[in-house]
């Protein structure tokens, strides 16, 4: 872009405009128009009797080349004649990584406000709480990883099989032994948490590249072990009729088995379908905030810090006495054990599950949403959520081409913020504010 | 100088070192007392560095024997893990290329340094997760000892700053700080001098006789700066292709002919004055 002199104190000078350059440029912009449209536009197959026949669309092609030369020549011109607003690019990034770390409080809180009351906003029905669910689904997930990428910087590809030992879990003991939701979760956020300990130790002394080859591959395992070990899991059949959950004992039915009431007549209300899936909305609210808690506070205590430790120097903190076996082992144990709840959570909601839902592309979008969010960071991995899932679901209606809006987003990000949208890292602990606040004591 | 009454801290015993067909270090052996400041000193390749890794955990040495014979108990280095070797017999290093935690703070790194020790008081993280009191008296206490350190570098002012945001010089100092908070009783530092301009090169040694004479720990130092070796050692180790050439008060090593030879050379040894024996290899290696 040539900025002349002229331009640079804002009075553009007209006499100094290069009509010649600008329309040599369009003339060029034309060319490349035209070889992209004669074909992409010029030529349509149609349906005619007897095969497919080619039409030609000339008058399509000329239109397209002409706007562009004419578009671009008075885009030239406007560049030259564009006084430079402003030398320092202000970073638009940089600017809500600042604001959110002085607001980032309020800015939770008005997010939490907003989830808690979203099935009861105006206008909002079953499909919409629906995709919310979906959506914390991922958030809850993104959470998880979150500890293991973001925190402990153990670059995990094979998440998802975390997610599938949860969902697995909850759905073959609730159907095998028709145990409760409340003590299912548990168990199954248990049984992932000692498959992430058993993917920590082949892989303590990996780093990097070579660490995401070998998660990825136990992602790919443990998918292909539940898709052949039909004599447990159904193989690619799945687990069908998982128990729904309940709410306390109450089921959500219109008209509940012998004995047992049902949720809306214990509480006197109209029988309604959305009944369950608000209650499905809130339960995984529930479980991706304590999630959430849990992060922030175990990130203020040793074992936190060591994690961060780790990925910034495992030498160092070896140096400093810090057992490196343990604190891995931890952090896999944690972000499996979170992968672990949200799979069980996906298992009561969908009710079937098989194979197919725990491919290489869902650990590839969880991972998407920590990594976009900005590594390390909670609210970051709430805000990609919402763009990644909420975006492509609001965006059905583009149907093959959401994919692509997808790539499109994630690059542009990564060119605008490549440590992720908000990679800001507040320290843990703080010497001037205990100053401070030791001073109060010291006064009262 | 210190009292002639010095008991042994550590105590190198045929120490060797081979990679493949490399001999690292051969054969050396060498006692670093208590309360003492221990320097390794030699040419470029002499094995300096290498004897720090054994001593860390960072290498298994292929023979030898190193024994800390420490307050605490007494600990046989060769057979111990790394991080077990700072964390049980507390020996804490720093490294020639400085290795903090740049996107961390000056004070977490402080903090991460008491890791252990504040482990134990989290309950394993599960009564830190319960928000037990003990644990927030624990890491009141881990704070302070942070500031304490803090003062010690004069980095106080800069607690909350990222690390990697610090000049040179105070990241030299703040690994040191972050070493003494694991609580050693023998600090190895690899070349705490290198990149220091003459003023900081003072205030270290002032630092690291502080740390001698308050902190009573034995210190172990690789140095090439020999402002630094000369003005604060009380014993001095010549290793040169990974032997030990000479041992002895600073006085004893300057005017050892062994080590003129090793820094400047066989024929010339004779005619130069030992004090600038020992300065010109700062210019360059003396081949």
């Amino acid at each position: 872009m040539a900025l002349q002199d002229g331009t640079l104190n804002g009075s553009p000078a007209k006499s100094r405009l290069d009509f010649v350059g600008a329309a040599k440029g369009a003339a060029i912009a034309g060319v490349v128009a035209f070889g992209l449209t004669v074909v992409m536009v010029g030529f349509k197959t149609v349906d005619r009797p007897g095969g497919l026949g080619l039409e030609t669309r000339w008058d399509w092609v000329a239109l397209a080349v002409g706007v562009v030369v004419v578009g671009r020549f008075f885009l030239q011109l406007y560049w030259q004649v564009r006084a430079p607003k402003r030398v320092v690019r202000v970073d638009f990034g940089e600017y809500l990584a600042t604001f959110m770390a002085h607001y980032g409080k309020y800015v939770m809180g008005i997010f939490l406000v907003l989830a808690v009351g979203m099935p009861f906003l105006p206008g909002v029905g079953r499909y919409h709480v629906d995709i919310a669910t979906l959506v914390v689904t991922y958030i809850m997930l993104g959470w998880g990883l979150n500890i293991v990428v973001g925190l402990a910087g153990l670059l995990d590809l094979g998440y998802v099989a975390f997610y599938a030992v949860g969902a697995y879990s909850y759905a073959l003991i609730a159907t095998y032994y028709d145990w409760s939701f409340w003590v299912c979760l548990p168990l199954a956020g248990a049984f992932a948490a000692f498959f992430g300990i058993l993917l920590g130790f082949p892989v303590l002394r990996l780093r990097g590249d070579y660490l995401a080859i070998v998660t990825l591959g136990f992602g790919e395992i443990i998918r292909i072990i539940l898709l052949n070990w039909y004599s447990l899991t159904n193989g690619p059949d799945g687990v069908s009729n998982i128990p729904r959950p309940s709410f306390f004992g109450l089921p959500f039915e219109r008209s509940p088995p012998e004995g047992l009431e049902s949720f809306h007549s214990f509480f006197g209300i109209e029988y309604s379908s959305i009944h369950r899936i608000a209650f499905l909305y809130y339960l995984i609210l529930v479980l991706a905030l304590a999630t959430n808690a849990f992060t922030i506070r175990i990130r203020k205590l040793p074992i936190g810090r060591a994690w961060e430790a780790l990925r910034e120097d495992e030498i160092a903190c070896r140096s400093l006495g810090i057992n490196p076996t343990s604190t891995k082992l931890t952090a896999f144990a944690i972000g499996a054990m979170f992968g672990g709840f949200a799979g069980s959570f996906f298992a009561t909601r969908q009710g079937f599950i098989s194979p197919e839902s725990f491919t290489f592309i869902e650990s590839a979008v969880i991972l998407a949403i920590v990594v976009l969010g900005g590594m390390g960071s909670q609210i970051g991995v709430v805000v990609a959520a919402v763009l990644l899932i909420g975006g492509t679901e609001v965006f059905r209606e583009l149907e093959e081409y959401r994919m692509l809006a997808f790539g499109a987003a994630m690059v542009a990000i990564m060119v605008w913020r490549p440590r992720g949208l908000l990679a800001h890292r507040e320290p843990t602990l703080r010497l001037a504010q205990r100053r401070r606040s030791s001073g109060d004591e010291d006064a009262t | 100088m210190n009292d002639g009454a010095a008991k042994a801290l550590l105590t190198v015993d045929h120490l060797t070192m081979r990679f493949g067909g490399l001999v690292a270090i051969d054969d050396v052996s060498f006692v670093a007392n208590d309360t003492q400041i221990t320097a390794i000193i030699g040419p470029n390749g002499a094995g300096k560095t290498t004897v720090f890794n054994c001593l860390t955990g960072f290498y298994a040495p292929t023979v030898g024997r190193l024994a800390l014979d420490a307050r605490h108990g007494m600990f046989l280095l060769e057979r111990m893990d790394d991080f077990r070797i700072t964390q049980r017999a507390r020996v804490a290093r720093t490294f020639q290329n400085i290795r903090l935690f740049p996107a961390m703070s000056v004070l977490e790194n402080l903090v991460v340094a008491q890791h252990n020790r504040l482990m134990r008081a989290s309950g394993y993280t599960i009564a830190g997760l319960l928000g037990f009191g003990s644990y927030r008296r624990a890491e009141r206490d881990a704070v302070e000892r942070a500031r304490y350190w803090l003062d010690q570098v004069r980095l106080t002012d800069r607690a909350d700053i990222n690390a990697g945001n610090l000049p040179y010089g105070a990241q030299r100092r703040l690994e040191i700080a972050r070493a003494m908070c694991t609580d050693p009783v023998l600090l190895c530092l690899d070349e705490p001098a290198a990149g220091l301009n003459p003023r900081e090169t003072a205030e270290l040694n002032e630092l690291l006789l502080f740390v001698r004479n308050d902190h009573k720990i034995g210190i172990l130092l690789i140095e090439h700066d020999m402002r630094v070796v000369m003005g604060i050692s009380d014993h001095i180790v010549v290793l040169d292709y990974g032997r030990k050439i000479s041992d002895g008060t600073p006085e004893a090593v300057r005017t050892d002919p062994a080590v003129i030879r090793a820094y400047l050379g066989e024929e010339e040894d004779e005619e130069l004055p030992p004090e600038v024996a020992a300065d010109l290899h700062l210019d360059g290696d003396g081949t």
